[in-house]
């Protein structure tokens, strides 16, 4: 089939409606966001519409410096995380068999309809003194006494790993599904092991999906709140918690509104910084 | 829309549309019998619910004021609407429960009708700080439930009940406190002024708030979690995950009752008191009938039965109630509480919550 470019006005009708979608859900709230975020915060009181950058000064400290750059650090680690883990995975889950594979799937689709209370209340009670794995352990004569493995940022990890996990599979699934056999086929008789070619041939494939992958559960990872109040000590506390604490504790939506903006542009800046990087490794 | 109107209409559908037909001409004829209504705000939830069941079927009873109860969302929320609405004239409710601070941030919009006591009888019964009056004298509201916030423990962890607040400063307690996580709700400030600066008005200037988030400071490598949902932290207690910390003392109470290892303990310094007033709307037309709801509910009988079945602290005199010593001490003591410094929440939020976080996230 060939595509032809849109000629009339009605070849577009197609993307009225997820364009009015985007619209109304997206860009209508997101610009709101953006007007809140320059009003004036009246203390003991709510908000008035004005035009000023005082809630942008108050964030640009080296305190929320330090927070953001922990939000970011930790979305990154699980990003790298995700990705160290699952595609290994995913590319010995597509040589499985059908049935195989379907069970898999099902069992990580199952993991996505758990909300992140749930996620983090399973995680709390597993790392728990009272509970936790570490009686399991005690038991088996590994360790002689039982001690809670939380709050701290490895729980924080293991939580938002776990519950990231799931996607990165299914975005990388299609790709390592389609990926030609006969690429490692032939660098398995031209000589090389398994786990050579998976690294030379495998992995140099993928590398513009796993770009992509990173990129999505970073942003993913960033937006994650109630984990690390869940499983971490308030050093590991995101921007987003601190976000919500603004919003809805000190009824502050301006400052709120502020950071959360500030959180985006960083995002994309980022994004745009990877994407660049990536055209140009290819170029060259 | 033809084929709309050609559906058949099933035997379910009319029975529905008759069922709904009748109430909505039943419900008006219901409320012009009374002829008197009040719409009253209180906390959505338990809080509703408990009001819904033993307080307002009683109080119809007994004035013939028809109530229609209306869940307020907590926090702030409910305190914008009502002003935006007062601003239009209108009144999404005539009485409603608020927050202390809320009350004073309301005081700044003359958003209070003012009350006259003179037509509150039971206005005598109250405990004097339970009357919230604006700068000028005028009385805003009036105080509708308090309720506790102690010291509790884990009794597997803690043999003895400890006696004071310093032993959150204790350092054998390292890692082993849990703690509410917002400077607005903790009212730790509150509870280092008292246990070492002699009392609340340390706080009056910058320098004293100064010291005690210094003094408070000393308390973080104790804190094993600050918590902002209370489920989080009443599990932990009752496991001995987290075997100490602040929390509600009617609900430890309760907990105890059902066998859990924890207790609750009045510090020699005094618990923490929080409460929530009655205050009424200026857009309000209804002011007779707020003030007859008003007066009904400073009664010692009905603060006596919200002890008993909603578990709050009453805002009566003691000596008039006839709730005996264990009803009482399941939700007070005659120890002298700590009043959390609501001003200072108003004048000085943005403040406070910046030098709180930077103490507990730095």
């Amino acid at each position: 089939m060939r595509r032809e470019a849109p000629q009339k006005l009605s070849d577009y009708g197609p993307l009225f409606f997820p364009a009015m979608m985007l619209i109304v859900f997206f860009v209508v709230p997101f610009a709101t966001m953006i007007a809140v975020s320059f009003f004036q915060r009246q203390q003991g009181g709510f908000y008035v519409p004005a035009f000023q950058f005082a809630n942008y000064e108050r964030f640009l400290s080296l305190f929320f410096a330090n927070v953001l750059g922990f939000s970011l650090m930790l979305a990154v680690t699980v990003a790298i995380c995700c990705v160290l883990l699952a595609v290994p995975f995913t590319y010995l889950l597509t040589r499985m068999t059908r049935k195989v594979q379907i069970v898999w799937l099902v069992a990580l689709l199952s993991v996505l309809s758990l909300s992140e209370v749930i996620i983090g209340f399973a995680w709390s009670t597993l790392f728990s003194r009272t509970a936790g794995i570490t009686n399991l352990l005690v038991m088996a004569g590994i360790m002689s006494e039982a001690k809670a493995l939380l709050p701290s940022f490895g729980a924080v990890l293991t939580g938002m790993v776990y519950q990231a996990f799931p996607y990165t599979v299914l975005v990388l699934y299609p790709a390592l599904v389609r990926l030609d056999p006969t690429l490692t086929e032939a660098a398995r008789t031209l000589g090389a092991s398994p786990i050579k070619a998976f690294f030379t041939v495998v992995v140099p494939a993928l590398r513009n999906t796993i770009t992509a992958t990173l990129i999505m559960v970073f942003i993913f990872a960033l937006g994650s709140y109630l984990l690390p109040q869940l499983l971490g000590r308030p050093q590991h506390w995101t921007l987003s918690v601190l976000i919500t604490d603004q919003a809805i504790y000190q009824s502050n939506m301006p400052f709120a509104a502020a950071m959360a903006v500030f959180l985006v542009l960083v995002t994309l800046g980022l994004v745009a910084l990877t994407v660049l990087a990536g055209r140009k490794g290819e170029a060259a | 829309m033809t084929d709309f109107l050609k559906q058949p209409i099933g035997r379910r559908a009319v029975l529905g549309a008759g069922l709904a037909g009748a109430s909505m001409l039943a419900m008006p004829s219901i409320l012009r019998a009374q002829d008197k209504s009040l719409k009253v705000g209180v906390y959505g939830g338990y809080f509703k619910d408990s009001f819904d069941k033993n307080i307002f079927p009683d109080f119809t009873k007994a004035t013939g004021i028809a109530v229609e109860a209306i869940a307020e969302p907590t926090g702030e929320a409910w305190l914008v609407q009502l002003d935006q609405a007062a601003k239009a004239g209108q009144a999404p409710a005539d009485v409603s429960m608020m927050s202390q601070v809320a009350m004073l941030k309301g005081q700044a919009t003359d958003l209070w009708a003012p009350l006259d006591m003179a037509k509150i009888k039971n206005g005598s019964n109250l405990i004097d700080r339970f009357v919230n009056k604006y700068p000028d004298g005028r009385v805003a509201g009036i105080g509708a439930v308090s309720w506790y916030i102690t010291l509790v423990t884990n009794t597997d962890v803690y043999k003895e009940a400890p006696t004071s607040w310093q032993a959150f400063w204790d350092p054998a307690n390292a890692d082993k406190l849990g703690l509410l996580a917002l400077v607005s709700n903790s009212f730790l400030l509150e509870v280092t002024a008292k246990t070492f600066f002699g009392g609340t008005n340390a706080l009056d200037t910058e320098e004293g708030v100064q010291k005690a988030f210094d003094k408070l400071a000393e308390v973080k490598p104790n804190v094993r979690l600050w918590y902002r949902d209370e489920a989080q932290f009443e599990q932990a207690l009752k496991s001995g995950e987290i075997p100490m910390g602040q929390y509600y003392h009617d609900v430890t109470g309760l907990a105890a009752a059902d066998g859990n290892p924890v207790r609750s303990t009045f510090p020699k310094e005094g618990g923490i008191q929080d409460s929530g007033c009655w205050a009424l709307s200026r857009a309000s037309t209804k002011v007779e009938e707020a003030h007859v709801f008003i007066d009904y509910m400073s009664q010692p009988s009905i603060q006596a039965l919200l002890s008993r079945k909603v578990g709050t602290s009453p805002t009566v005199k003691r000596e008039l109630m006839d709730l005996t010593d264990a009803e009482f001490a399941a939700v007070s003591s005659d120890i002298e509480p700590i009043i959390p410094r609501y001003d200072l929440y108003q004048t000085k939020s943005d403040w406070l919550n910046q030098k709180w976080t930077e103490l507990i996230v730095g």
